[in-house]
């Protein structure tokens, strides 16, 4: 009978000899035999242990011409019955995601060959028009080369003097906006495990959103412990805006009211900050989260705009949300009195009446713009001008 | 379906039993065939409970395998084995000694301290002792008692074998050839310093146990879906990997005569299914 032969050399089974003998029996087909050669002391014992575990039969070498072989290997079915039914986890192109991948997926590479069994787990957010934005594999990439060490991207070291007032109310705004960024971090933090792993630059790029806030909530707190004295206030009406977006449980609205409403007018509020900042330090690190954000909002943007053009009742919804949320935070105080007065101090810049209105009047100018962004940005989803104006007018006051 | 489940007993030696048999059991029933699980704490009680006819099927180790006929001839009953593991078929056990011992020959091991898994291990005390007794070599035995009562499943009482042998301790460990590939791919025997020095006859081990007075439709239709079973299938590949085999194949007899010889040489079990040995408390 003819026989494929092997020659292991003196490598044994238990420092890799078996990726040899997987390699040599793979193409053969079960029931063919393969005539195993070596030097390796173990191997007599470790081969037909090995091939029963496997599935293979092994038979003594008939006696013949030259030195006989350890042994002989009959292939059995079993590496063929693994891969049995076998199919692809969808296609790795990102142009080519599928609309409803199956639970059966699970955690598998998009495009790998899947054996069968396994779990099933539920990924509730498994639409693509739910989840999907074209621009996200783009928006990853770049997200992920914008990452910045937080250790040396400000200038930590430079010196700087401030009146003690104005210190006060760069470390009050830094508390108020730790507390947001808290916020932030953990609502894409709570959707990151019901997404369909399918949607992998989904995925990616909410976990460099995570990170994102994880180097923003380090920074802002570097800053305001940089002098060395406590942390400001924080107010139960802030947190209770906040915690209305931790609370919201379905992604498109929580995309919404965090990365449309909320971060836009963020991105407004940094360039304020890094505008009026009294001090380089502060200045910088308005200016890094301001970046990361402009990025969080063009995702959240682009896939409910997505959503909605394959949607009609979105903009409903959404529409809803606004106004549940505004209900909801009817009879709290809205934005903490002490951010918006370190707000108009740092504006102002000193405690002369003059410097005072011109400071209150930026911050003003600072809620205008942030009005308009808003209304902007619901345009761009499809609601009409006077509806945008309306819906944005009940955006909570504490600005996220 | 029967009128009443097949009932059939399994050892809990490992928590993953439970998996397997409410796994199969699950399987069946959607084949159609009704079989309820019973596990117990050690072999003799399963074994007992099987020649009394409490369970139809009893899935036994070769030294369970072997006290049941033994059992079942002395109380007028027979057993057979249906059904076994593909990869329970041509075990071998194998003795080993560290490499700069000094020892080159079985021979060389007369008066030595030779480690063993439990005392009831077919595979890591009662087949290799045997195989150096008949070949006139008197060792002392250093068990490592883990798992009595199961009769070797525990792979601890090996394990602890192998480490004492590294550790200097004992002169040679008697452990199943797969284990020797096992401790040499996790490094505890280190690569290169240990030898085989002795491998026994092959031999089988596991097997599904009948009764003969299960009843005999039920029994064969059990056989009929076991053998049926396929690695292909995903709905059980993960139940198969579990209980290490590939396939199911029909039961034989040839296959335990190596136990059977050690099991008497050293007084393991009386003719009966007596146990006989006083060390023994499972």
């Amino acid at each position: 009978m003819s026989e494929d032969r092997l020659d292991l050399g003196g490598l044994g089974l238990d420092r890799g000899g078996q990726l040899l003998l997987r390699r040599a029996l793979a193409p053969l087909a079960a029931g063919s035999r393969l005539a195993v050669y070596g030097r390796d002391p173990h191997l007599p014992v470790h081969l037909p242990a090995w091939c029963r575990a496997e599935g293979h039969r092994v038979e003594s070498p008939e006696p013949g011409q030259g030195p006989p072989p350890v042994a002989v290997v009959v292939r059995g079915a079993r590496p063929d019955h693994r891969w049995h039914g076998a199919i692809r986890a969808g296609d790795p192109a990102t142009g080519a995601v599928q609309r409803h991948p199956p639970a059966r997926w699970g955690l598998a590479a998009r495009g790998a060959l899947l054996e069968g069994g396994g779990p099933e787990p539920h990924f509730d957010l498994d639409d693509r028009d739910l989840v999907w934005a074209e621009v996200a594999p783009q928006l990853y990439a770049y997200a992920a080369s914008r990452q910045w060490d937080p250790a040396t991207a400000v200038p930590w070291s430079e010196p700087f003097f401030l009146p003690p007032d104005i210190e006060a109310a760069v470390v009050q705004v830094m508390t108020y906006l730790v507390e947001n960024e808290q916020a932030a971090l953990v609502v894409p933090a709570r959707f990151l495990g019901r997404i369909h792993p399918h949607f992998r630059e989904v995925a990616q790029l909410l976990a460099v959103q995570v990170a994102d806030e994880a180097r923003h909530m380090e920074i802002f707190n570097r800053r305001a412990l940089l002098r060395g004295g406590g942390l400001g206030t924080s107010s139960a009406g802030g947190r209770s805006s906040l915690f209305t977006l931790v609370e919201e449980s379905d992604f498109s609205l929580s995309s919404f009211l965090l990365s449309v409403l909320g971060e836009g007018s963020f991105v407004n509020l940094l360039g304020f900050l890094q505008r009026y900042a009294p001090d380089p330090v502060t200045r910088r690190v308005a200016w890094l989260a301001m970046q990361d954000e402009r990025r969080h909002v063009l995702f959240g943007v682009a896939h409910l705009a997505n959503q909605a053009s394959v949607d009609p009742t979105l903009l409903g919804r959404l529409r809803s949300a606004i106004e549940r949320r505004h209900d909801a935070l009817a009879d709290t105080a809205g934005l903490n009195d002490d951010v918006f007065d370190a707000l108009v101090l740092m504006a102002a810049g000193g405690w002369e009446p003059e410097a005072i209105a011109a400071g209150h009047e930026r911050v003003r100018q600072l809620e205008r713009d942030m009005d308009q962004g808003r209304r902007r940005r619901l345009e761009r989803l499809g609601f009409p001008p006077d509806e945008a104006a309306a819906l944005s007018a009940l955006h909570t006051r504490n600005f996220m | 379906m029967t009128t009443r489940p097949l009932v059939l007993g399994a050892v809990a030696y490992d928590p993953k039993v439970v998996t397997i048999w409410d796994g199969f059991r699950s399987w069946l029933r959607e084949h159609g065939l009704a079989v309820d699980h019973v596990l117990y704490p050690h072999y003799e009680r399963m074994v007992d409970d099987l020649v009394a006819g409490r369970l139809d099927l009893a899935w036994n180790s070769p030294l369970a395998w072997l006290r049941a006929g033994r059992l079942a001839a002395a109380t007028g009953r027979s057993v057979r084995p249906l059904v076994m593991r593909d990869t329970d078929r041509d075990l071998t056990s194998v003795v080993v000694v560290r490499d700069a011992a000094g020892i080159t020959t079985i021979a060389d091991l007369a008066g030595k301290l030779v480690a063993t898994g439990a005392i009831d291990s077919p595979q890591a005390t009662l087949i290799p002792l045997a195989h150096l007794a008949e070949r006139g070599v008197k060792v002392q035995a250093h068990r490592f008692d883990v798992g009595v009562g199961l009769h070797g499943d525990h792979i601890g009482g090996e394990r602890e074998a192998a480490r004492a042998l590294v550790d200097g301790e004992v002169d040679a460990a008697a452990m199943l050839d797969a284990n020797h590939l096992l401790f040499v791919k996790e490094g505890v025997l280190p690569a290169g310093h240990t030898r085989v020095i002795a491998q026994t006859e092959p031999y089988d081990h596991c097997n599904m146990t009948v009764v003969d007075t299960a009843p005999r439709a039920a029994v064969d239709r059990f056989a009929a879906l076991l053998l049926g079973m396929s690695y292909a299938d995903p709905r059980v590949r993960h139940l198969l990997d579990l209980e290490g085999l590939t396939r199911w194949e029909s039961g034989r007899t040839d296959g335990y005569q190596v136990l059977s010889a050690a099991v008497d040489r050293c007084g393991f079990y009386g003719p009966d299914g007596e146990l006989w040995m006083p060390a023994y408390h499972p």
